[in-house]
């Protein structure tokens, strides 16, 4: 019986490897002679030119052609985790110009309805060495094009759109905070606690409850990560973002790469002659995240360093109502 | 036959005594404690941490990489011993298992604890990317669990067959329960070939998973920009500080044991002669990586680097940091070079400072360098520059510790914790080379 039972085990055994050996020579063999064919019929077909949506030309093989309808929502359609299409946004941040007045963040806070103690936008109060000048320099999202919160995120929560901005889905997210201890820019906030939004809810009741990625910060979810999301929803509307339109210097500049323009409200310029004559930079370029913001360095200032102290505190960022 | 009986009187589980009682209720009531803090933690939402937007990872995940550490101990005393053929090990490699097991299952419980939504824990499973380290943690942590849990559970089926027969008239409802654990087990050829088989590849499988497990702890900080994690020395400093963490905690167990349920004669000087050389190998080997860790970036002196240094060796860090080098390291390693240092008692103590130090050592990984982002912390309260737990975490905390041990308590209440079989089979070798010799 032992012995009977033995062999049929290796039978078996011997069976199922020679079938795994043979499947695996049958794919081998139908991909080497897929190839070869696909090679002949490419030498005799015909090729057509066509022109993708983005301008290049290209040839295909008109075999590969197939007619399909006009589609309806065209360029319209509008998918939040893919964003605006043909855009890149930038911003460019002009230190010469600050001078701490604080009024990007307040129109951030009220405009995103932020109830916890860290702001999306900080000022913060740089100085590079004891020689060099004290400057202000506001932060917002850095909307890398490598962004090490995106690669880190275990759940896609965190995302990349092709218009640049990186966003967060917050009912996706599980408030692991990876992501944060990943930005080296130190932007992501987290809801420790239900946010208390209700009051400014009251003053704006117009605004948009549906839960989208575009939420605008309204509402914000207990548990969930926060940060700047460089305002998609009034650049649906063709507006510049709160910060930009809020601030009296004119500091932040917004607009597309593509288009190869920024403007601040006041004045529009040419993007790359920007950077190119006022030489600038972006923060830690050395870390390879590719941010979006640029900045100009505090050269030639016309205003002073020390008007901006009045308005400084060391404490706080979000005005709290009593 | 003979020699069979008084084994298994000696080592088959025996009831708690008072004292065992008192410490079991204590465990059940930290624990419960624990929860009663946790589910307030999940209603409130994590404001009842004393964590904030800077040190945004506190005691929850250094509690948790301390768990992942001893849980190594399953690796390095069992597969490293066994692979090395080192047969001191026969006593204490099953309370080394069920250290192994316990540890694991809490790490994998205590990184939830620290999750902000865990009723998404599913969006894991459902939306989970590869390219994300805790995605990495998620596979390797089941892995490990299982693995554990058989090697526990192969080399203890001889030892179910006796403890069925062994207890069939004092207790028959628990020689029931070994029954059907002991799957039927009869000793034949045919069973310890299978056995034996199944032991040796768990226990080679378990040294490549095991080194995987802590390799992804210490990638889950190394991955990330920040100054003191970003560092290439993470992964073998993880495993050795894993060997010394897991080592440690099994000198303080076993010693507890050996006292509790009388067991000199199996466990004896030797083997803790044994242990302490091994345990003084591995403190050594992670000096030499908290040398590199240390040391290196003073050399070079980096800005950031050498304020994340500083606030180690003389700043506000510095009590804790001295305390776990000189106090988690040096004096084990002078301690245990001795071999006075190498008996049971002073083993013991040197077992409790090497796993408080332990603790405390992931404690300094973990918080130090998220005070220190690379742009300065400001615009935000005070209290965010700097962090120190708060009493729902020290409750939380307390209670996970208080599980594990709780796990392993019930473990060694109903487990025959050194093997018997074995045992027997030893002896009865040892007994045969006698025989021969003389």
């Amino acid at each position: 019986m032992a012995i009977n039972n033995n062999s049929r085990r290796s039978f078996l055994d011997n069976g199922l490897k020679l079938a795994f050996v043979t499947a695996l020579g049958g794919i081998g063999l139908t991909k080497i002679a897929a190839k070869l064919f696909a090679q002949a019929n490419n030498d005799s077909n015909d090729k057509t030119e066509l022109m993708t949506t983005n301008g290049t030309l290209i040839q295909v093989d008109s075999s590969e052609i197939i007619k399909m309808n006009h589609s309806k929502d065209g360029d319209k359609k509008y998918n939040v985790r893919e964003g605006m299409p043909n855009r890149k946004f930038v911003m460019v941040i002009d230190l010469a110009k600050c001078k701490n007045a604080l009024k990007c963040q307040s129109v951030c806070n009220k405009h995103h309805f932020i109830a916890g103690d860290h702001a999306w936008l900080k000022v913060y109060k740089m100085q590079e060495s004891e020689d060099t000048a004290p400057y202000w320099m506001p932060t917002t999202c850095m909307h890398c094009d490598h962004p090490a919160c995106v690669t880190v995120c275990p759940v896609d929560a965190t995302f990349k759109r092709r218009d640049g901005l990186v966003l967060i889905d917050n009912e996706r997210c599980i408030g692991c905070r990876f992501c944060m201890a990943a930005c080296p820019y130190s932007t992501r906030v987290f809801n420790w606690s239900e946010p208390n939004q209700e009051i400014t809810m009251k003053m704006d009741m117009n605004h948009n409850t549906n839960n989208s990625v575009e939420y605008a910060g309204m509402p914000s979810i207990k548990g969930t990560v926060d940060k700047c999301d460089f305002c998609p929803h009034t650049i649906k509307e063709n507006k510049l973002p709160h910060c930009v339109t809020a601030c009296p210097n004119g500091v932040f500049y917004f607009g597309d790469k593509y288009e190869d323009t920024v403007t601040n409200g006041d004045e529009t310029l040419r993007l790359s002659k920007l950077l190119r004559d006022k030489n600038g930079y972006r923060l830690m370029e050395s870390l390879g995240t590719k941010p979006s913001v640029y900045y100009l360095p505090p050269v030639n200032r016309l205003v002073d360093f020390k008007d901006g102290l009045e308005n400084y505190t060391d404490f706080r960022s979000v005005e709290k109502p009593e | 036959m003979k020699n069979y009986k008084i084994l298994l009187n000696d080592l088959a589980p025996q009831k708690f005594g008072k004292a065992g009682i008192l410490w079991t209720w204590t465990l059940i009531v930290i624990s419960i404690a624990g929860i009663i803090a946790y589910i307030d933690q999940i209603i409130k939402g994590q404001v009842v941490t004393n964590m904030h937007d800077y040190a945004l990872w506190g005691i929850y995940i250094s509690n948790f990489v301390f768990f992942v550490a001893t849980s190594f101990v399953g690796t390095v005393t069992v597969a490293v011993l066994r692979l090395t053929s080192n047969s001191w090990r026969t006593p204490i490699v099953r309370i080394a298992e069920i250290i192994s097991l316990a540890a694991i299952i809490m790490a994998g419980i205590t990184i939830m604890i620290d999750m902000g939504r865990p009723d998404r824990l599913l969006n894991l499973f459902i939306h989970g990317r590869l390219q994300s380290p805790i995605i990495w943690d998620v596979i390797i942590i089941p892995i490990y669990i299982i693995i554990s849990l058989l090697l526990l559970y192969f080399p203890l089926l001889p030892d179910f067959a006796l403890l069925k027969s062994f207890y069939k008239e004092k207790n028959p409802k628990l020689s029931k329960w070994y029954g059907k654990l002991s799957l039927n087990w009869t000793g034949s050829l045919a069973q310890k070939t299978i056995q034996v088989k199944s032991i040796q590849l768990i226990a080679v499988l378990i040294i490549p998973v095991g080194f995987m497990l802590q390799t992804i702890d210490a990638w889950l900080f190394s991955t990330l920009f920040r100054v003191g994690w970003d560092s290439t020395n993470m992964g073998a400093y993880f495993i050795s500080g894993a060997s010394v963490a897991g080592v440690g905690a099994l000198v303080t167990v076993v010693y507890v044991l050996h006292k509790a349920y009388k067991l000199e004669d199996y466990i004896t000087d030797f083997h803790f002669d044994k242990l302490g050389k091994f345990l003084v190998l591995m403190c050594l080997i992670y000096l030499y990586f908290n040398l590199n860790e240390y040391l290196i970036p003073q050399l070079t002196s980096k800005k950031e680097a050498t304020t994340h240094v500083n606030v180690l060796l003389t700043g506000q860090f510095a009590p804790l940091f001295w305390f776990v080098i000189i106090g988690g390291l040096i004096i084990p390693i002078i301690v245990l070079l001795f071999k006075k240092g190498r008996k049971p008692f002073p083993m013991f103590l040197i077992g409790i400072l090497v796993v408080v130090g332990s603790w405390w050592k992931r404690y300094l990984i973990v918080t130090p360098t998220l005070l220190h982002p690379f742009l300065p912390i400001q615009g935000v309260p005070e209290s965010w520059h700097h962090y120190f737990p708060s009493f729902h975490e020290w409750l939380i905390t307390s209670a996970t510790l208080a599980m594990c041990l709780l796990i392993i308590t019930v473990l060694v209440r109903y487990l025959p914790i050194v093997p018997i079989q074995r045992t027997a089979d030893e002896q009865e070798l040892l007994n045969n080379n006698k025989n021969t010799n003389s």
